[in-house]
């Protein structure tokens, strides 16, 4: 195995994350906390509590996943469509550098960036809303996972890509309206019969729940349902990377 | 093909290495060769090569070539003649279609770890990450083929090319010249024993395109295999040991360039006439003698394999004639003309 190769990607990840602070950490934080203060406080002192927990400590692990989601996607899609973009893909290519430590480089790299800005947001949560943890450690695998999964998928997307809008359709006009619709502000209980049903048919519902439970014992599916939802995704997303190593797809000619 | 190690072979090139290496030159990849497992000649062999794109365009038919440890290559061909292709299949960035290609005695695809790691790439487009430093972008890819950090070595590779002072400037501040500078400095942070240059010096001042030749000279000298496409001829001409000529995929010929310059070049006398002269004599006309400069000079041309060159009667003839000349000289052919003449003959059959 090439670990100064894997290494050497991954540093240069989390370089790039140094340059742009701003961009990477400080925009995603400021946002989230923007949800803490308009939903938690504003709308959150009208609503009250959900199950027995405040709105405004209900919406975090929900937003946790949003921006955990949203920044994974973002970062591993951005990583790999950038050197294509810009054609130093070349050096990669012509490196002793297999696909998988390829893909070990990148997505560890993103799935770090996103992860840390996990743990800057729930501080942050901390300061705004009471938050209990009760599971930390299927907390924990739940953020790990999601992190690993969803940044499998920025990849993936990153190849697909062959301009900038491609790069952008899938995070904001797929994933956030599941995000938006899969319980990060409410519980499904809370919604009349019919859209109870229809909610079950969005992935991004288990995670939310499985992780909500993780904080406050609560949930809207079964946790082992969720943890098995999240596993399956993870399946597939290696096996398209399976795919378009083995083909080469959008990477060799 | 390739033969399997026989180290005294290696020994005597490796020997020949060090007489010829001058201070400061003489540097770690001389002494880093010497620790190498030693291998036979050619360091790269190419067998039946054919790449057709998904398009249907057949960008290489069936090339056969071998590279000679330490040489500078130089292939020569038009725009889409498969140079390109060919290096990318070397490197590892296109899968060829069919053939085989050995790169110290390993196959590019079942080996293509310990090939790429010898294998260093300038490519033709200047891509860089505008937002990198060329220091960070030298030690990613010295990291990216394998090897350890070198700070020593990424910096006496800096300072070889000149870049050293801007290591840590953004290289979106760099100029063009210096971004082609960097370009080899990253294929070479990782000390390759085969260095590709896709036309290195495109779109490059002529000062600097003496300094690229400079530097290739050196690394030849460090013992360094160079494969170098380029359009310049003149380039070709100055550097390169062999010459392969490449058209619309096939290789039309290999050959020692001081050979291929003597057997296929042909020489022109240039006659400086005392007396211009408004017209060929027609006892000459056979010779195919040309007027120049409005009758002041009289052109001959001839082979140079030939078994007579008709140099000594047509003195003769032209004194009998009483055409005198106060001056004579000869000129060689340039491999540009030969290689214009190589690939227009290519089109024409």
């Amino acid at each position: 195995m090439n670990l100064q190769g894997i290494l050497a990607i991954y540093r240069y990840e989390m370089a790039r994350t140094k340059r742009t602070v701003l961009q990477s950490v400080v925009s995603p934080v400021v946002s989230t906390s923007l949800y803490f203060v308009v939903f938690g406080s504003a709308i959150g002192s009208r609503i009250q509590e959900i199950d027995g927990v405040p709105y405004g400590a209900f919406i975090v692990p929900g937003l946790l996943m949003l921006t955990l989601m949203m920044q994974s996607l973002s970062n591993a899609s951005f990583a790999i469509y950038f050197p294509k973009f810009i054609g130093t893909i070349f050096e990669m290519l012509s490196a002793p550098v297999s696909f998988y430590e390829i893909v070990i480089g990148y997505v560890g790299a993103a799935a770090t960036k996103s992860l840390i800005l996990g743990a800057i947001i729930l501080l942050t949560a901390w300061c705004f809303v009471p938050l209990r943890i009760e599971y930390p450690v299927v907390m924990l695998l739940f953020l790990v996972l999601t992190a690993v999964t969803f940044s499998l998928f920025g990849f993936l997307i990153g190849i697909w890509a062959d301009n900038f809008e491609k790069l952008q359709v899938i995070p904001l006009l797929v994933v956030t309206p599941m995000v938006f619709l899969g319980g990060s502000f409410y519980s499904i209980d809370m919604l009349p019969e019919f859209w109870q049903t229809v909610s079950l048919f969005n992935p991004v519902l288990y995670l939310i729940s499985g992780f909500r439970w993780s904080f406050y014992g609560i949930a809207d599916v079964n946790v082992w349902i969720s943890l098995g939802a999240i596993a399956l995704f993870l399946g597939l997303c290696l096996l398209a990377t399976w795919w378009i190593f083995k083909t080469g797809y959008r990477i060799k000619k | 093909m390739f033969a399997p190690p026989q180290p005294h072979a290696k020994a005597a090139a490796a020997l020949g290495l060090i007489a010829r290496c001058k201070p400061p030159m003489c540097s770690v990849l001389t002494a880093r060769r010497l620790q190498r497992p030693f291998v036979t000649d050619p360091i790269i062999s190419i067998q039946g090569l054919t790449k057709t794109y998904a398009s249907g365009f057949q960008a290489l038919k069936g090339i056969d070539l071998d590279i000679r440890e330490g040489e500078i290559f130089a292939l020569l061909g038009p725009n889409g003649a498969g140079k390109t292709t060919l290096i990318s299949i070397i490197c590892g960035i296109v899968t060829a279609s069919a053939g085989r290609v050995l790169v110290g005695g390993y196959d590019i695809v079942r080996d293509y770890r310990k090939t790429r790691a010898m294998i260093g790439l300038v490519p033709q487009e200047l891509a860089t990450d505008s937002f990198e430093t060329p220091l960070a972008t030298c030690r990613y890819s010295r990291g990216l083929f394998g090897r350890k950090p070198n700070p020593a070595h990424i910096e006496k590779t800096l300072k070889q090319l000149s870049l050293w002072d801007k290591r840590n400037g953004m290289i979106m501040a760099l100029s063009g010249g210096m971004k082609r500078r960097l370009m080899i400095a990253k294929a070479l942070s990782h000390e390759p024993r085969v260095l590709f240059l896709d036309e290195p010096t495109a779109g490059v001042d002529v000062e600097l395109r003496k300094d690229m030749w400079a530097l290739v000279e050196e690394l030849r000298r460090d013992g360094v295999t160079i494969i170098l496409t380029t359009h310049y001829i003149e380039e070709a001409e100055a550097m390169a040991d062999r010459v392969g000529v490449i058209n619309h995929g096939d290789l039309i010929l290999v050959e020692e360039k001081a050979a291929l310059m003597q057997k296929m070049g042909q020489k022109r006398m240039v006659l400086d006439l005392t007396e211009p002269l408004a017209a060929i004599p027609n006892r000459f006309t056979a010779l195919g003698l040309e007027l120049a400069n409005e009758g002041r000079q009289l052109v001959y041309t001839y082979d140079t394999q030939a078994e007579r060159t008709g140099i000594t009667s047509l003195l003769s003839d032209l004194r009998d004639e009483g055409i005198r000349f106060r001056d004579l000289t000869t000129k060689q052919s340039s491999l540009e003309e030969i290689f214009v003449s190589l690939v227009h003959a290519g089109d024409v059959s």
